[in-house]
């Protein structure tokens, strides 16, 4: 063979090799969602949603769990789009871009993003649950879980309120609106699809969250719905957990169901935010 | 009213400041008392960790080692291949490909960690299981192999914007001049977008050495110093949860350790941060 033969073999040789591994990866990953689906798949039924966890697996449900995470994910949209949005706004409209306190926000959120989930349960517990007494409520845990995810919503919503053009912004300048008239009647609804991008993706990074809440001190057995937002909780990340570290396998069913559950939602919750970032993208038409 | 809204905004944003700092503070608050009873000496060379025992030692490098070892298979894995599979989508397989590949990668991103607690302790384990029959139940090794699913989509999709950030006239002249396509990723790409890639990678080890659910659940819970990969042994992580399962009275000894353990978590991962974000920053001015 000659040189160049040999090259060109061996650019395909590696090739192969990416593709196999990319291949392998996807399969991997994929024959595992499969395992939990035929695994938990069978232990659905509308029984599974309606009842309380219990001692016998056969009769366990999750449905202090989904309530648990839909009431969690309520309180933490909420403090999420009242507080990331409104950090976004300042940092792209109001701050001064290059001055030392705006970088430092900027380092700090980019920081932050990358701190291990369960370091945010230890501020919790410190603060919250101790400081403020607020104990391991579902408040706490929405507090908890909003800290968390709030430098995604803020990520986002500076890149939606950045790609608007900059000429309507100055238009609306022009006519004599003040800045804060900008923002209201253009800007936060034109990049309305952008945020709620944001919004979601947080929201499914956090309804997976297991780690903090654990910290707080979220209770694993609960069998009694929560009635106010100071009552304590469980949620289904944390109902998984339980489920799986107990040595009988029948709870190990469940567990594989409550896990194909949560998979679900987080799953959906992400191909919502695919959706409405194709729909914005296409709807574009300044 | 409009002066109102600017304030309330720039509060939300100095908010972010306010969340680190406070992570600081508490940590060093609480783990204050700690230090006043523990020697240093004691806390970085005693080689044991066992705080609830009636003759209680403690030495974190037990935990550090746990955490240390299941995080070196988790990238000894997820880094060649992360970096390889970013590769292949970047420059051997057609636009149309990556187009819905991409998207799925980001998607397995996405996996709540639990979820792979799960597959850790009831698919990885049995399957290693099968193969090393001497294998327990709990264990670095299957810890360490789970935890690699879990950052290669991270790894995969943050080298794979790096490559793409590469000027597509390196790579033009780069095939101008007759090299293959591996030999422009070698010589070329990979080079010109090292910076990106390993900030990617930085990136990866910082998030498999703060990840809490999959060790927690597989990789056993007893602090052990050891270097066997196939044995059990605790991480700092997952030495935190185990103890926050149980009740934890403010100001108790096990109250205490948790932070202990959370403040050196956090001096570790702003370490990796900090190089992930020189990197970062090099890679901009590259650009």
């Amino acid at each position: 063979m000659t040189r160049s033969q040999k090259r060109k073999v061996f650019n395909f040789f590696m090739k192969l090799v990416g593709l196999l591994s990319l291949a392998l990866a996807l399969i991997v990953l994929l024959s595992l969602i499969l395992d939990l689906a035929i695994r938990g798949g069978g232990r659905i039924d509308m029984d599974f949603f309606t009842s309380f966890p219990s001692r016998r697996a056969g009769q366990a449900g999750i449905l202090s769990a989904w309530v648990g995470t839909l009431l969690v994910m309520l309180i933490t949209a909420f403090l999420t789009i009242l507080v990331g949005v409104s950090a976004a706004l300042y940092l792209e409209e109001y701050s001064k871009q290059n001055h030392p306190m705006t970088k430092l926000i900027e380092l700090n959120i980019l920081n932050l993003s990358a701190m291990p989930s369960i370091l945010y349960g230890l501020l919790a517990l410190g603060i919250f649950v101790h400081y403020f007494k607020l104990g391991a409520s579902l408040l706490t845990a929405g507090l908890t879980l909003s800290l968390l995810v709030l430098p995604i919503v803020i990520v986002s919503t500076r890149e939606a309120l950045r790609s608007l053009p900059s000429n309507l912004k100055e238009a609306s300048f022009a006519l004599g609106a003040t800045r804060f008239q900008t923002l209201y009647y253009y800007q936060l609804p034109s990049a309305m699809g952008g945020i709620m991008t944001g919004v979601i993706l947080a929201l499914s990074r956090a309804i997976g969250e297991t780690a903090p809440l654990i910290t707080i001190g979220a209770l694993t057995y609960i069998a009694f719905l929560p009635q106010s937002i100071m009552d304590p909780f469980t949620v289904l990340p944390i109902q998984l957990f339980n489920w799986l570290s107990r040595p009988q396998a029948e709870f190990h069913v469940n567990a594989a169901a409550a896990g194909l559950v949560l998979l679900t939602l987080t799953l959906a919750l992400n191909l919502i935010a695919i959706l409405i970032r194709i729909r914005v993208r296409k709807s574009i038409k300044w | 009213m409009e002066y109102l809204f600017e304030k309330w905004f720039a509060l939300c944003a100095y908010l972010s400041v306010f969340i680190t700092a406070a992570i600081v503070l508490i940590l060093i608050f609480e783990s204050w008392p700690f230090f006043k009873a523990v020697k240093l000496s004691e806390f970085f060379f005693e080689r044991q960790w066992t705080p609830m025992f009636s003759d209680a030692k403690f030495g974190i490098q037990p935990l550090l080692m746990g955490t240390l070892m299941t995080t070196l298979i988790a990238c000894v894995i997820a880094v060649p291949i992360g970096i390889l599979i970013a590769a292949t989508l970047s420059e051997y397989v057609s636009q149309k490909t990556r187009q819905w590949v991409k998207p799925i990668i980001e998607l397995l991103a996405g996996i709540p960690s639990v979820i792979f607690g799960y597959f850790a302790l009831l698919v990885v384990t049995p399957f290693l299981q099968f193969f090393y029959p001497d294998l327990p139940g709990f264990s670095l090794l299957s810890a360490g192999l789970t935890m690699s699913f879990m950052i290669l989509p991270l790894i995969v999709s943050l080298s794979e914007d790096a490559i793409q950030a590469v000027p597509g006239h390196l790579r033009e002249a780069s095939k101008a001049l007759g090299a293959t396509t591996f030999e422009t990723i070698w010589k070329v790409i990979l080079p010109s977008a090292s910076s990106g890639i390993i900030s990617a990678c930085i990136l990866g080890v910082s998030r498999a050495i703060g990840e809490t659910m999959v060790v927690a659940i597989a990789a056993g819970q007893q602090p052990n110093w050891t270097l066997d990969p196939t044995e059990p042994a605790a991480t700092m992580t997952a030495f935190m949860v185990q103890v926050a399962l149980g009740d934890l009275p403010h100001g108790s000894i096990g109250y205490q350790t948790v932070f202990v353990v959370g403040l050196t978590l956090l001096v570790i991962t702003l370490f990796f941060n900090f190089l992930a974000l020189r990197f970062r920053s090099r890679m901009q001015r590259f650009s």
